[in-house]
């Protein structure tokens, strides 16, 4: 085959392991979601003080953050394949995508700051 | 030519079936148009879509498509056809309702009416250079296969290349020039299953890039499309499972 199509845009710029990373991340992403809604039906009346709890705790500020991490690299790559589908002038595709990636990296510092103040 | 239904003379009900037909003519219109055309059958009879066509074509002599086999073998006419890809040749046109509308395979260029250019689409099918590689040499004979191996041929060596897969992949219209497409997919697929290749390293490590093979993203529009009922997206998840067993 020609060149390898590539991109330094990409998240891992591999075919196999931004695919494995897409999966991977979506079962963590899976698993928080429905943690927390789990946790939600079987604390019908939560109150702040348990819901505060169990955001201080070590172990679900850990799963927080593999979630907000997963979120990004899940997105990046999901957003990546959308840009590079559908926007081809080269200069407005690497705006769009740069403004991506900062948002995500954005979100992802803003939420550790949230899960640390709590 | 095969079986051209000859409507007899004072047939008895007469059926009327619409046709909307996408007409291109690239050197001489603007832009491309679709034009009505109106087929009376007896109400009792059927008949094939292209057989319709060539009726059609009787009316209005400049009307252009493709056909060969009418058998479902040579994969010429291949069509979008109420918004899905078929091939005309084995479509009875009851069951297309009384209104059909007829495009070319969309994602490839017009050469005029519904007569595409394959190019780009055989272009990717090289690619995937479909043909055993050896490196050993060749017995006296023949390569052997068991019949074990054999069957793991089934379902991927029926494609007859028409592109109705390919041309209903939304990841191959906007990216006709990186990513492979499902037919050319499945047929790398095909040779990556023969016992008798001895590539399966080299074809897997030019398959790792961001598009040849990973711009699939499980549509499936291939699998609904396939006129042969093969199944494309499954080929391309067992290259997919055969990269990573490779790569982990």
């Amino acid at each position: 085959m020609v060149n390898k199509l590539t991109s330094i845009t990409s998240l891992t710029r591999n075919g196999v392991r931004d695919w494995l990373v897409q999966r991977v991340t979506s079962l963590i992403l899976a698993v928080y979601i429905l943690f927390l809604l789990g946790y939600l039906v079987f604390h019908p009346s939560i109150e702040f003080f348990a819901w505060q709890s169990l955001f201080q705790s070590t172990a679900f500020r850990v799963f927080s953050v593999l979630f907000l991490l997963s979120l990004m690299w899940h997105a990046w790559i999901g957003m990546w394949t959308i840009v590079t589908d559908y926007i081809k002038p080269a200069d407005i595709r690497l705006a769009v995508i740069l403004i991506i990636i900062i948002a995500l990296f954005a979100y992802v510092i803003w939420g550790i700051d949230i899960l640390w103040s709590a | 030519m095969a079986n051209i239904p000859e409507i007899p003379a004072g047939a008895t009900e007469m059926r009327a079936v619409q046709f909307s037909i996408y007409r291109y003519t690239p050197e001489t219109n603007a832009k491309p148009y679709m034009q009505d055309y109106v087929l009376k059958i007896p109400k009792n009879k059927d008949m094939m879509l292209v057989q319709a066509l060539i009726l059609l074509k009787e009316q209005d002599e400049t009307l252009t498509f493709r056909h060969s086999c009418h058998e479902g073998v040579c994969g010429s006419d291949g069509l979008n056809v109420n918004g899905k890809n078929m091939l005309a040749c084995v479509t009875h046109l009851s069951q297309l309702g009384d209104k059909v509308t007829v495009r070319p395979l969309s994602g490839l260029p017009v050469i005029r009416d519904l007569v595409v250019d394959m190019a780009p689409f055989y272009g990717q099918y090289e690619k995937v250079k479909p043909y055993l590689i050896t490196h050993t040499e060749a017995p006296v004979k023949e390569r052997l296969q068991s019949p074990a191996e054999r069957d793991k041929l089934d379902g991927l060596y029926e494609c007859i290349l028409c592109a109705c897969c390919t041309s209903s992949c939304p990841s191959y219209w906007w990216n006709p020039d990186k990513f492979l497409g499902p037919a050319a997919l499945l047929w790398l697929c095909r040779f990556l299953q023969d016992s008798r290749d001895e590539a399966k390293q080299e074809r897997l490590a030019e398959l790792d890039d961001l598009f040849s093979l990973y711009r699939c993203r499980t549509i499936m529009n291939c699998t609904s499309a396939c006129p042969k009922g093969l199944n494309p997206a499954e080929a391309i998840s067992k290259i997919r499972r055969m990269e990573i067993e490779k790569s982990a």
